[in-house]
């Protein structure tokens, strides 16, 4: 059982809590890989998307994982809502609820705001990314996908490559991965990779070269290039040649060692097309993954409801 | 007067070798009804189906010669219930064979209010479309909700709404047996 | 072809010697060391002797901030000009700041510099980047492509970065390379329009004075940014008591900075601009007695690292403007030498530590393989006669910047031949 009825954070799941997740999830996905992709357990049910960041992607995988559960399911996006006529962050939400919502699923360039509706709606407050604190989901899918493909992620030796400062997906990561038992480094120049992480029991490498050996999994995070401006790195020509990951880079992680990204990429910045497309890529497979675990999030966050309920 | 509180009463009411002689004589009648068992394929629901559904094919292969397609079904998603129990062992379904054309048997271990029947059928037209899908039970305790109906029974047992019957198998580390006994203070329905 | 120095009173301090002895050249490279009178027997014919009896061999000199002003200012100094200054001077190796037209801010000026040093200097060349795209504050270059062709460390010297954001990327940026950052602390704002030190003698002169704290705010940011970071500063040209200050104690508690300051600073006074003498404008400004000597503590202690020339040339029209309008800069490469060895005649350093802070240091700083004599090394060796003395004339100095303040002076001590690469340069 989930402890919690939202989903506010890895920082608040043990690791039972994820692995139940994640077993959860190996159930959906055999679900929506047969014809008929959907399952009744859910019917009834309101599912909002409170987007106040735009995304596409990470949003029709909540669309998508909600509907697969036979729940309704409604998306808010922020620019052609209220909240552009001034209506404050708790109006919308309460109205939103009001509206019937059992789950509302936020994404905000804020750091904190899940946690602040979370304190104000009965509802349930799942985090879909949150300034550059957490991306709980995707860590989670990501886990699933290393657990699906590695057998375990105990001992597994994980590097995450890039911006890691501003990464909420970084960091999501980096708790899941340290929770479940696996090594973690983080490669990427100095200015996006501050020195006081390592405090979070992580190694760091500014040498990519050097970072790469021995590892199992490769995540590369994506380049946000409005970055460059601001003098974190001089240029995409200089960042892909010492931190791009390219055939030759990969060559020198393990023999079996898969490539992740979390989307959407930057080819030729931090990745180069014929790594993104190669055999060792499971980026696509994150995506089908991201479904059922989004699935087996809102599942369990029911029943957790149920259970606050009495 | 205080309250008077009583131990839950433990009857054993089938043993090893009732187990085996209602299993016998199931697959004789799966067989016979068949007539030969050509498009035939069992189906065990999870988690008490799958060990009986597991036996009742082993012993319809002795008889014909012929091996029967086994499956298991887990019908959590399909549940009515508005309560979602997270299961401590998640369970899964496993059906290698297309369902679709096929005579499905689905197998459970206790027949009960039906709903948890009612949520396999669901669950089975999801992932195909059976010619005819029947019902294997070992144990008919009664108190249907649902109109639906037992093809083969092992063994009626009328029980009261606050009795409880436990199926103990060897696959599960124990000896081969039905218990009925009272329900313990605050358990939930076994939502059969 | 081997080379053979004999007799000569040789000071390497990255092997300890401070003895006479023999040196060999072979080639380009140094063979080895013999005591005293053993080398003769290793030379035929055919070989070179040289007789530095009297005389002391160092390694050849590493000035760690010239400016060659190549490509664009060809008027003013060419690399080919500049590095013929350099041996003059003793100095057989240089580093070269990127303020040139265009800004040496991409590979492709780095490489440029390279490939005219090989052709037409007659000295190792080093590159030193740009830390911003055209010096202008604002973008980052880029290091990593930069140091692949070449450059050596970074500095937007000329101009501070003004912005503290920059400043502190590029610390943490550098870390990456392991590289360092020379600062050119200067606050532009407190020192807007300065012509000299700010004092009782700019007033009295009228002119705009750069005051200390112009420098001091700037190094005390610098110090307090490479802290945060961890990154590795290098502070350019330190002039006053207050600088030298603020390192000591950043030293004390472990920032990773070193510094340098130039002969200027611990030779000559404001006083030197009186009657209004352009030759002596320079940036940072002259300052005062006191500030002189705190310099040359801060050298004795080791607060200060390195003695680096910060080679100015300019033509000398321009030092015929007005006073406040004139480029500040003094053409240092020739008198370098000379000055500094007033430190060890005045006893502030001596000679190991002179050579210390004129080769060795700088080259371990820049990570160059430069400033010793041990076996294996570049044959780079500035034969040294402390006992002649020179008449600094600016008309004949072999760069084509002849502003200096020190026309006139009589320096005693100076290089009387360097050998760079294992070629002998001589004159009389």
């Amino acid at each position: 059982m989930l402890k919690s009825k939202h989903l506010l954070g890895i920082k608040d799941l043990s690791a039972d809590e994820i692995n139940l997740i994640l077993d959860t999830a190996s159930g959906f996905k055999d679900v929506i890989s047969r014809d008929i992709k959907k399952v009744p357990t859910l019917r009834g049910r309101t599912v909002v998307n409170l987007f106040y960041e735009p995304s596409t992607r990470t949003r029709t995988s909540f669309e998508l994982a909600s509907k697969r559960l036979s729940t309704d399911v409604v998306n808010f996006s922020v620019p052609t809502s209220s909240v552009v006529k001034g209506e404050t962050l708790i109006d919308t939400a309460l109205t939103v609820q009001a509206l019937g919502a059992d789950f509302i699923v936020i994404r905000h360039s804020s750091s904190g705001v899940p946690h602040l509706l979370a304190s104000k709606v009965d509802a349930s407050v799942i985090n879909a990314g949150d300034g550059t604190n957490e991306h709980p989901t995707q860590a989670l899918l990501d886990a699933f996908t290393m657990r699906e493909k590695k057998g375990s992620i105990e001992g597994l030796n994980v590097a995450i490559v890039g911006d890691i400062a501003h990464s909420r997906v970084a960091k999501s990561n980096i708790y899941c991965l340290k929770k479940l038992g696996a090594k973690v480094r983080l490669i990427g120049p100095p200015t996006l990779v501050p020195d006081v992480i390592k405090q979070l029991g992580v190694d760091t490498y500014y040498d990519m070269n050097a970072g790469l050996k021995g590892v199992d999994v490769v995540m590369m995070l994506r380049i946000q290039l409005e970055r460059q401006g601001v003098g974190l790195f001089p240029s995409k020509d200089e960042y892909f040649k010492h931190w791009g990951l390219t055939t030759e880079r990969l060559a020198l992680a393990n023999d079996d060692a898969i490539v992740m990204h979390p989307g959407p990429m930057n080819r030729g910045v931090e990745i180069t097309s014929s790594v993104a497309d190669g055999e060792r890529s499971v980026i696509l497979e994150q995506v089908t993954n991201g479904i059922a675990v989004r699935m087996a999030v809102i599942y369990l966050l029911e029943g957790a409801r149920q259970e606050a309920k009495q | 007067m205080g309250r008077v509180f009583l131990c839950p009463m433990n009857k054993k009411i089938l043993d090893k070798k009732d187990i085996e002689r209602a299993l016998t004589r199931i697959s004789h009648e799966i067989i016979e009804k068949a007539k030969g068992g050509a498009d035939l394929c069992l189906v065990g629901i999870q988690r008490g189906g799958v060990h009986i559904a597991q036996r009742l094919a082993g012993k319809i292969s002795e008889s014909e010669g012929t091996e029967i397609p086994l499956g298991s079904l887990d019908i959590s998603f399909y549940r009515d219930d508005l309560k979602i129990r997270a299961q401590p062992i998640v369970s899964r379904t496993e059906i290698d064979f297309d369902v679709t054309g096929k005579k499905v048997i689905l197998v459970d271990d206790v027949f009960f209010t039906g709903r948890s029947i009612r949520a396999a059928m669901d669950a089975v037209f999801d992932i195909g479309r059976p010619s005819s899908i029947q019902l294997a039970v070992l144990i008919d305790r009664g108190h249907r909700q649902l109109p639906i109906r037992a093809d083969y029974v092992g063994k009626n047992i009328p029980t009261a709404a606050d009795e409880r019957i436990d199926v103990l198998l060897q696959e599960e580390g124990h000896e081969d047996s039905i218990v009925l006994r009272k329900a313990k203070e605050g358990e939930q329905d076994a939502e059969k | 072809m081997k080379k053979l120095i004999q007799n000569g009173h040789v000071v390497d301090p990255s092997q300890n010697i401070n003895e006479v002895c023999d040196l060999l050249i072979e080639g380009r490279i140094i063979r080895a060391m013999y005591p005293r009178g053993r080398g003769k027997g290793l030379v035929g014919d055919k070989d070179k002797v040289i007789d530095a009896k009297g005389k002391h061999v160092i390694p050849g000199l590493v000035d760690m901030h010239v400016h060659l002003r190549e490509p664009g200012f060809e008027y003013k100094e060419t690399i080919k000009t500049g590095t013929a200054a350099a041996i003059k001077g003793g100095i057989t190796t240089v580093c070269c700041m990127p303020n040139t037209s265009p800004v040496n801010d991409n590979s492709g000026i780095t490489e440029f510099i390279i490939r005219k040093a090989q052709k037409e200097g007659l000295c190792s060349v080093y590159p030193i980047g740009s830390i911003t795209k055209a010096l202008h504050g604002d973008e980052l270059s880029e290091f990593g492509i930069m140091m692949e062709e070449g450059c050596v460390a970074f500095s937007d010297d000329g101009r501070p970065v003004m912005n503290p954001v920059m400043m502190r990327r590029a610390l943490e940026y550098a870390k990456a390379f392991d590289v360092p950052i020379i600062a050119h602390s200067e606050d532009l704002s407190l020192a807007a329009g300065g012509a000299m030190n700010e004092g009782l003698l700019s007033q009295s002169m009228g002119l705009p004075g750069i005051p200390r704290a112009a420098e001091e705010t700037m190094i005390f940011r610098d110090v307090a940014l490479a802290e945060l970071t961890g990154g590795r500063l290098h502070v350019a040209h330190v002039s006053t008591a207050g600088s030298v200050r603020i390192i000591r104690d950043a030293k004390s508690r472990g920032v990773k900075v070193t510094a340098e300051t130039c002969p200027h600073y611990f030779s000559i006074t404001e006083d030197a601009v009186k009657g209004y003498n352009a030759n002596a404008k320079v940036n940072p400004p002259l300052r005062t007695p006191a500030d002189v000597e705190a310099i040359k503590e801060g050298l004795r202690d080791g607060t200060l690292d390195a003695i680096a020339t910060d080679h100015a040339p300019h033509h000398r029209n321009e030092k015929l403007y007005e006073f406040d309008q004139a480029p500040p800069g003094i053409s240092g490469l020739e008198t370098s030498l000379g000055l500094s060895l007033s430190l060890v005649e005045g006893g502030v350093l001596t000679m190991e530590q002179l050579v210390e802070k004129m080769a060795l240091n700088p080259a371990q700083i820049l990570g160059l393989s430069a400033g010793t004599l041990k076996p294996g090394a570049r044959a780079d060796v500035t034969i040294v006669d402390m006992k002649k003395q020179v008449k600094v004339d600016a008309e004949a100095f072999v760069s084509k910047g002849k502003n200096t303040p020190f026309d006139g002076w009589l320096l005693m001590g100076a290089p009387v031949m360097t050998i760079c690469g294992g070629k002998v340069h001589e004159w009389e």
